[in-house]
């Protein structure tokens, strides 16, 4: 093997590896955002409403990313919607993320006992204020580990925009691999490239898990011995 | 203290009632409640008496009549053709905007620590700054005796504490009527009475309260009026002497004999209750 291929190319590497993070990073947030309003959305709405979202996220969740990625990038023009490799990149996989994340804040706002925001309500305090206050940073140590989870498998999405011939980093590295035929380099380099990421993302993961689950590790001996007294009590 | 008439009726319902699907929970209630009285709703489970309490602070939207507070419609508002709308969030907000409620499950937010749970109203809804909340919230926690547990978890402490620092946030808001929803049955019998304790004091300050509760004991000291419901029903209502020692109808009388019956001890042959 001769890594070489990879040396005298790192500058395109590079550059494949940025845009592989800004897309990454920018689905992310596409994704995340949407998939908050949706669940938000689905909190307070009404029946039609309810219903339509519904069937969004059924169908996006029931076909291929691919296709989908297709649909807006060689389907869009015809509809007169022109859009750059990157812009249909990133505008699909935050469509294809936003249902995912729907799903996962939806079930982290059940989670929330309905009691503590009736006593939120009963203290005056507007929904907008209970969603930020009460259910949010209790419901974030719930879904962290899914978001992690899906934050990686997100990361792992972004090489189907290289047949849309964004150049990121599987598109730049599939390319130099057959000029040079150096496939498993570039292959592996492109392993390392992913690995890289996902492990960055599971570190982050675990810190803020840690960190914003502080309250938990004094609640669980409070849980326990809530446990022990109902017992003693029957 | 309720015989006063310029006492001004602080909580209403009018021929209220309320299904859930085809049952029917709670069937034409009147009731009236003047500022500073102390009301105790009892009765056995299934009687409607939480239903009732949760539907006069609208957690639960009730289906005909009317519920005023302080004089004001309360969850609804009139429709241009006299139909009847459901209030919007912000409207139902102003209207509760003097009622406060303890909850059975005390209800606290566990990531929040004790004094953080009673500002956090304080600081969101009242727009105070943090350091006037923080002295205000020390001092409702000081009332209910539990200055020193500020900075703790609330998981960290003993359910009555617990019970006790959702009254102080409740408090904190100064509301002028306070409505409990059987707020010592979670608890073990050691801890029901710092809590009855805190509560008591209340009354005594002349807070206007509707208390549901299991406390008989307490209903009988503390009350100026005993509501009996059954099925959904005011069944029988009084002054705690009248209607304890004179139950009128047979569903009382029982419902009370039942009570005595559960919590003997010794019987009055001096053998022991429990076998």
């Amino acid at each position: 093997m001769d890594f070489s291929v990879l040396t005298d190319h790192l500058p395109e590497i590079a550059h494949g590896f940025l845009i592989t993070l800004l897309s990454w990073f920018g689905g992310i947030m596409l994704g995340a955002i949407l998939g908050l309003l949706i669940a938000i959305i689905q909190l307070g709405a009404g029946r039609w409403v309810r219903a339509g979202l519904r069937v969004y996220i059924e169908i996006v969740r029931a076909t291929p990313f691919l296709v989908q990625l297709f649909l807006l990038y060689y389907g869009g023009p015809a509809l007169g919607l022109r859009l750059s490799p990157m812009a249909a990149g990133l505008i699909g996989l935050g469509i294809y993320g936003s249902v995912y994340f729907a799903e996962i804040f939806r079930t982290g706002f059940l989670s929330v006992p309905r009691g503590q925001i009736e006593a939120a309500h009963m203290l005056g305090m507007s929904p907008r204020t209970v969603i930020r206050r009460i259910q949010l940073p209790q419901m974030m140590v719930l879904i962290l580990p899914a978001l992690t989870n899906f934050t990686i498998v997100l990361g792992k999405e972004t090489p189907i925009l290289s047949i849309i011939t964004v150049p990121e980093l599987t598109f730049v590295l599939t390319g130099i691999g057959s000029e040079t035929f150096a496939y498993v380099e570039t292959l592996l380099a492109l392993c390392v490239g992913y690995y890289l990421m996902a492990e960055f993302c599971s570190r982050l993961g675990q810190r803020l898990e840690s960190r914003m689950g502080r309250y938990l590790g004094q609640q669980s001996s409070g849980i326990s011995s809530e446990r022990n007294t109902a017992g003693a009590r029957t | 203290m309720t015989q006063t008439s310029q006492q001004q009726v602080v909580l209403e319902a009018r021929g209220m009632s309320k299904q859930f699907g085809d049952h029917r929970v709670l069937e034409d209630i009147n009731l009236a409640v003047k500022g500073s009285e102390v009301v105790c709703l009892i009765g056995p489970s299934g009687s409607g008496k939480s239903t009732l309490l949760r539907c006069l602070a609208f957690l639960e939207a009730y289906d005909d009549g009317d519920v005023f507070v302080e004089g004001e419609l309360l969850g609804y508002d009139r429709g241009a053709n006299g139909r009847r709308l459901r209030s919007r969030p912000a409207r139902l907000r102003e209207v509760r905007r003097d009622m406060g409620m303890v909850f059975q499950q005390f209800n606290l937010w566990p990531h929040m620590s004790v004094i953080d749970n009673v500002m956090e109203a304080l600081v969101r809804v009242r727009g105070m700054k943090r350091d006037e909340a923080r002295r205000l919230a020390l001092e409702v926690l000081d009332k209910v005796g539990l200055p020193e547990k500020a900075d703790v978890w609330p998981s960290r402490l003993s359910g009555g504490q617990q019970q006790r620092v959702a009254i102080a946030r409740s408090l904190a808001m100064s509301p002028a009527i306070m409505l409990f929803d059987e707020p010592t049955s979670a608890l073990d019998p050691e801890l029901v009475g710092e809590v009855l304790q805190v509560m008591k004091q209340l009354a005594e300050e002349g807070m206007t309260m509707v208390i549901v509760t299991h406390e008989m004991g307490f209903a009988a000291q503390a009350a100026d009026r005993v509501i009996f419901l059954d099925q959904g029903h005011i069944l029988e209502q009084g002054v705690p002497k009248q209607l304890f020692r004179a139950p009128r109808t047979e569903r009382l009388a029982q419902f009370l004999q039942n009570y005595l019956q559960r919590n003997e001890i010794f019987r009055d042959d001096g053998k022991e209750g429990y076998r």
